[in-house]
């Protein structure tokens, strides 16, 4: 139930609910005291009231002036309290129970004995004759009124006379009703403001997570390269969450490119020993061929014109199948002799001769002081081709450079050339043989080069973007 | 209601004299004129307009001075404390000798007055005084006429004790005041001034709504402006003509709108007749 509603509702709206039970279990304790304030209030102001009547009666009573009395107890004593308390309605008792006077006197005509007065009247009054000396307040006589009474005593300390108070407990339901209110008011005025409050804070719980949520969804669509998330800043569980989700992608990422790169040398290794077992069961008939091609050339005698211009014929045509079987059966040969400086600046001198007469600029960085225990031959192999490739690469006036790089373990080799980008789809077949990309050759150059970094137990790479081709190539230094 | 009434009176009657408004600056003596409190709203007010009015009319410094009941201001009057005095016909009647009238106030065309016995609007059984034995009745003050000497002389003329005929009887020492113990049920019969009955009836009738008229008595003399024995005949001319004048002049004429009367009249002595008979039937007199 409550999991299918959104953050963005169940936060304003859980807010919203501490604030109103907090509100209810306020409201309780503030009516109780109200009511004790309002108890209190009442028996203090009934008390000096009644002290004050009963002095003013003193001798209104002594002289039986009965207009007086009735001013008396019908003019408004304190008036800002009986406006919040309410107008008590004031009886006047004789010594013998009957009424002398009253704010009422319809309801307690004078002369009446009180306890003809009805049944709570009959009670008050029995209270009255029982216990007459000093003030005395009756809360329990009747649940609706709170009852006060005061003795008038002359000065002597006779008694004259009782003073009877009696105030509605109307104010008590006003003074909740008013507390009720106030709490209601102030309740309501928190909620405008904490409201919308929550719903922005539920907005920033629930937006990123509903970011996530899109971005997984994405993960099982497309690429995880594809998939963009940006995670929210701070160290708080969403930002948290967010970042997790952005190293799973990463290493997703690798790992695709990880698959992709061993699927790729998978295929290549396969298609060297393809290549090179048919080139093995190509170069035996094809020596034996070729042989027996020389021994007919040493041995000829008056055979006619065309069978010479056959076995000429045959001849070329296999020395060049022999050149393209050579071609693909690279073999390192590990035992020629140790890189030294020179042998790169050679390169240098073997490529000029093969710039066609384009105009290049040639950037050279040879960090090569001394003597490194690589095979020579190879790593000149290498470097030329990759250098001959980014040449024909590139077009009139282009910009080619070669940097060769040792360091304590590694001899790196890395060309760049600034001509025409390679796609996607050259890259990927970058390095197998008769690739149809080359402007010119046969193709093989990086097949070749593809062979020999891997025989030297190498790695190549190639890196292509607008204007930036990079071929590095990074062989292990023997120790 | 009943507790503004209060409140107004109070302050009324603790007001003993008042200072004029608009005092010449001589130092002439001031003339005083003694009164009880009337029925107005304002009395403090109303009294402060017609001592102006007076001033002006006189020509020299005016003094009201306010007692609660008719007796203090007769007192006063019979000392030569007082050079003027608004009283009943009783004290009048009964002090004539030591007392010279003045002027008499026309109300409703004539010099004369009823007392009325008004209980609350929810007895509609009582249409005399004598129906209201064994009750609480309230008179206005012992010296007056519609709110003592009238009931007594019912009471008399239908053979009744008035010391035993009632259970209990009060003083309010006001006519309205009997309006409001009558209303309010204190009482439950009064009498009162016909005249201030039917005034408060005109401005206050949600009070006069909660009694009844029971009984209306027979015309009797107004109650008179009347002076001091040895005020200068001057003096006392010059204040007689100016309050028959009032009824002719504007600023007059206002103030006795205000009093609900016509005007003021120089009347004979034998208005006050039936009173006095009624004192004499009393061994009052």
């Amino acid at each position: 139930m409550l999991s299918n509603v959104s953050y963005r509702y169940k936060i304003p709206a859980s807010l919203t609910l501490v604030i109103v039970i907090t509100a209810l279990a306020v409201a309780p304790p503030l009516i109780w005291s109200t009511n004790e304030a309002t108890k209190q209030d009442l028996v203090d102001h009934a008390f000096s009231l009644g002290k004050t009547i009963s002095r003013a009666l003193q001798p209104a009573l002594l002289h039986d002036d009965l207009w007086q009395a009735y001013e008396i107890v019908t003019t408004p004593f304190d008036q800002p309290q009986q406006q919040r308390l309410g107008q008590p309605t004031i009886v006047v008792l004789d010594t013998l129970g009957a009424v002398y006077v009253a704010s009422d006197p319809k309801r307690f005509p004078a002369l009446q004995q009180l306890a003809t007065l009805g049944p709570l009247s009959a009670q008050l009054a029995d209270v009255v004759t029982r216990r007459s000396e000093g003030p005395l307040v009756l809360e329990d006589l009747d649940p609706r009124l709170t009852i006060m009474t005061v003795p008038v005593l002359s000065n002597d300390r006779t008694q004259l006379g009782t003073v009877i108070l009696e105030y509605s407990r109307d104010i008590y339901r006003q003074r909740v009703l008013e507390t009720i209110r106030k709490v209601a008011v102030s309740t309501a005025v928190t909620l405008l403001i904490l409201v919308p409050l929550g719903w922005l804070w539920g907005e920033q719980i629930a937006n990123p997570l509903l970011r996530l949520s899109a971005a997984i969804r994405q993960v099982t669509r497309v690429p995880p390269a594809a998939v963009a998330f940006k995670a929210p800043a701070g160290k708080d569980e969403i930002a948290e969450l967010g970042a997790t989700f952005n190293s799973m992608v990463d290493g997703l990422n690798e790992k695709e490119a990880l698959k992709e790169e061993v699927l790729a040398s998978e295929r290549l290794a396969a298609i060297g020993r393809l290549t090179a077992g048919i080139a093995h069961e190509i170069n035996n008939p094809l020596g034996g061929m070729l042989n027996a091609i020389s021994n007919y050339k040493r041995q000829r005698g008056g055979e006619p014109a065309y069978v010479d211009r056959t076995m000429s014929l045959l001849e070329r045509g296999l020395t060049q199948i022999r050149g393209t079987v050579g071609a693909l059966l690279v073999e390192a040969r590990l035992e020629s002799h140790a890189l030294t400086p020179h042998d790169i600046d050679d390169v240098r001198t073997l490529l000029l001769p093969n710039m066609d007469g384009k105009r290049v600029r040639l950037d050279w960085q040879n960090s090569l002081t001394e003597p490194l225990p690589v095979p020579s031959t190879e790593v000149r192999q290498i470097l030329l081709n990759l250098l001959l490739n980014a040449v024909d690469a590139v077009d009139e006036d282009g910009r080619v450079s070669s940097a060769v790089t040792p360091s304590e373990t590694e001899l790196m080799v890395r060309v760049e050339n600034d001509g025409e980008s390679l796609n996607d789809h050259q890259l990927q077949h970058l390095f197998e043989p008769f690739v149809e990309s080359r402007r010119k050759g046969k193709g093989l150059g990086l097949w070749m080069t593809y062979q020999l970094a891997t025989q030297l137990r190498g790695r190549i790479e190639a890196q292509s973007q607008p204007g930036r081709t990079v071929f590095t190539v990074t062989l292990p230094i023997a120790s | 209601m009943r507790r503004r009434g209060f409140l107004r009176y109070g302050l009324a009657a603790g007001c003993a004299a008042f200072t004029p408004g608009v005092a010449r600056s001589d130092s002439r003596q001031s003339l005083s004129i003694g009164t009880t409190p009337v029925f107005l709203d304002d009395d403090v007010a109303f009294l402060r307009d017609w001592q102006v009015y007076l001033q002006q009319q006189l020509d020299r410094p005016v003094v009201f001075v306010q007692r609660r009941s008719y007796r203090e201001v007769s007192e006063l009057l019979l000392a030569e404390k007082l050079d003027a005095a608004w009283i009943c016909g009783f004290p009048y009647v009964r002090y004539r000798e030591r007392m010279r009238l003045l002027a008499v106030p026309t109300y409703e065309g004539e010099p004369l007055y009823r007392s009325y016995v008004i209980v609350p609007s929810s007895d509609q059984q009582t249409n005399s005084i004598g129906d209201l034995g064994g009750k609480i009745y309230a008179f206005s003050d012992p010296d007056s006429n519609s709110g003592w000497l009238v009931p007594n002389s019912l009471l008399f003329r239908l053979g009744k004790d008035p010391s035993t005929f009632f259970r209990k009887t009060f003083y309010t020492w006001g006519h309205r005041r009997v309006v409001d113990a009558v209303a309010a049920g204190l009482a439950q019969g009064g009498s009162v001034d016909g005249y201030d009955w039917d005034t408060l009836n005109i401005h206050h009738p949600e009070l006069t709504r909660q009694t009844r008229v029971a009984y209306r008595s027979v015309k009797y003399g107004f109650p008179p402006f009347v002076t001091r024995s040895l005020l200068p005949a001057t003096a006392f001319k010059l204040l007689q003509d100016v309050l028959v004048g009032m009824k002719a002049n504007p600023a007059g004429k206002n103030l006795l709108g205000k009093l609900n009367l016509n005007g003021f009249q120089v009347a004979p002595e034998t208005v006050f007749a039936s009173i006095g008979e009624n004192m004499r039937m009393l061994h009052l007199g």
